[in-house]
């Protein structure tokens, strides 16, 4: 059906190992991540998975003691080469963090720092339409559009989370990640960012780090489970928590892990 | 796929420990059913297939509460993966031992029909007892493989009912030939008909509990595996 060309993975890991002085967190993690799917990343705590992600957008750069091997390409392209811009490698591949953390800002330019820093909008209109975009992706418009110049840190945690958001989708990214941005949020707000996943998907890849393994089952199509820095398997999202192929998986997803 | 490993939260543990025993004791009456079923339709019984038809309701009991248990160990667990298959068989398991029930109740009730009167049909009954006991055996075999999680056992069940349908068809034809040649005893005989036709039902149930067994054990299905596939234990 498809033309010969083989598909083109949006981010592709080959061998990638992250080494925190002398000692290794990730291990020889080779992985390619979809456009058009949310890739969960599951594991215990210490395995390597925020770890991993982190390498995905250059953020362990600022750990002086970090070093990353191997290969992570960006559309073929190497993201740790020399050539490669890391403001502007992380306005492609944004990432929103477990505790929200809007700047104490107003709301509106909690969203609007991002456009304006990368030049993306010529007027002030222009801007203002990027922030109204981007807060109703974020499921945040109707909530604020009265408020914009209140201080972002005023609301609720959920809310804060969905600016933070708002504010990664601003800059017209590419890639998502997200280390547990629900995980210290209340159930409704909990599954307001879910829902938002779901709506964003397609047009983001992106990738969650969660400790909930029904969050992960819920919102990812893909799913890779860590184990002690090792990639242990990676696969479908209805086969891993139905019919895991590996052991530790299983352990790990059925409450076994010990 | 015994692990060996026991949950972190050990009330899981007991929870699928007390759905293991359920199954295994609703399992055993059933069978207990179908052995009591026979014996009270070869000896013309009535108190025993009576007694047949009273104790079906312990099994209905046994199946509400798998019911139950499953619905809250959903709910309270949120099994995944291998546990998840063994609770969602289990819950198959059960409605399925139920029918077996039924179709042992249903030959107990057919006792006092076929031996209203007359002595010939005696030689036609001494054809089934074979037939139940291999019946009855698949269903014990099947329960056996689900208390072991046993992917090869539950395996060679399904392989043994080719082995019953081909013993229904011979009491078929033998049932038919004994009525065309004792008229008078079509009626009480017609009952034996469906006795052996209840009996070859119990080995399809069986079947189906040996599928879902495999498939609690494995992952994958029975029909997907090749002839010859090695199965992992």
């Amino acid at each position: 059906m498809n033309d010969a060309t083989p598909t083109q993975h949006k981010m592709s890991a080959r061998d990638v190992s992250v080494f925190y002085g002398d000692k290794q967190a990730v291990k020889n993690v080779s992985i390619d991540i979809d456009m058009d799917k949310v890739t969960a990343f599951i594991g215990p705590s210490g395995c390597g998975k925020s770890t991993f992600l982190r390498t995905l957008n250059r953020m362990n750069d600022t750990i002086a003691s970090a070093r990353v091997e191997g290969q992570i390409t960006l559309d073929g392209e190497d993201i740790y080469s020399a050539s490669m811009d890391v403001v502007q490698l992380r306005a492609r591949v944004g990432m929103v963090f477990q505790k929200p953390n809007p700047f104490p800002k107003s709301i509106y330019e909690n969203v609007a720092y991002g456009p304006r820093i990368h030049g993306l909008a010529a007027s002030k209109t222009e801007l203002d339409w990027i922030v109204e975009r981007s807060l109703k992706r974020a499921g945040l418009w109707e909530e604020v559009k009265d408020r914009l110049g209140d201080s972002g840190t005023a609301l609720s945690g959920g809310q804060q989370q969905r600016l933070c958001i708002a504010r990664a989708i601003a800059v017209d990214p590419e890639v998502i990640l997200m280390d547990e941005p629900a995980s210290a949020l209340d159930p409704i707000a909990t599954a307001k960012i879910e829902e938002l996943i779901h709506e964003l998907r397609g047009r983001y890849a992106i990738v969650i780090v969660t400790h909930n393994m029904q969050q992960a089952a819920r919102v990812s199509q893909r799913t890779a489970f860590f184990h002690l820095g090792n990639l242990v398997e990676y696969g479908e999202t209805d086969n891993i928590f139905t019919a895991p192929r590996e052991e530790r998986t299983k352990d790990y997803i059925t409450g076994r892990y010990g | 796929m015994a692990t060996g490993h026991e949950h972190t939260v050990k009330a899981f543990d007991q929870d699928i420990g007390q759905l293991r025993g359920l199954i295994a004791q609703m399992g055993g009456l059933a069978e207990q059913a179908i052995h009591d079923a026979m014996k009270a339709l070869q000896r013309g019984d009535t108190t025993l297939a009576k007694e047949v038809r009273r104790k079906d309701k312990a099994i209905d009991a046994i199946e509400a509460e798998i019911e139950k248990l499953v619905v809250r160990l959903i709910a309270l667990r949120a099994p995944m993966a291998d546990d998840l298959r063994e609770v969602i068989a289990a819950l198959k398991i059960a409605a399925v031992i139920e029918r077996i029930g039924d179709y042992a109740k249903n030959i107990a009730k057919r006792v006092p029909l076929i031996h209203s009167d007359g002595e010939d049909r005696i030689e036609a009954i001494s054809m089934l007892p074979a037939m139940a006991q291999l019946a009855s055996d698949m269903v014990h075999d099947a329960l056996d493989a689900f208390s072991a999680r046993d992917a090869s056992g539950a395996a060679a069940v399904c392989e043994r009912d080719n082995a019953l349908d081909d013993f229904y068809d011979s009491i078929f034809r033998a049932l038919v030939t004994f009525m065309v040649e004792n008229p008078r005893t079509i009626s009480q005989v017609a009952h034996l008909l469906f006795v052996a036709k209840n009996l070859e039902r119990i080995g399809d149930h069986a079947t189906n509990v040996a599928e879902m067994v495999y498939f609690a054990a494995t992952g994958r299905y029975l029909a997907d595996a090749e002839p010859g596939d090695a199965v992992e234990s």
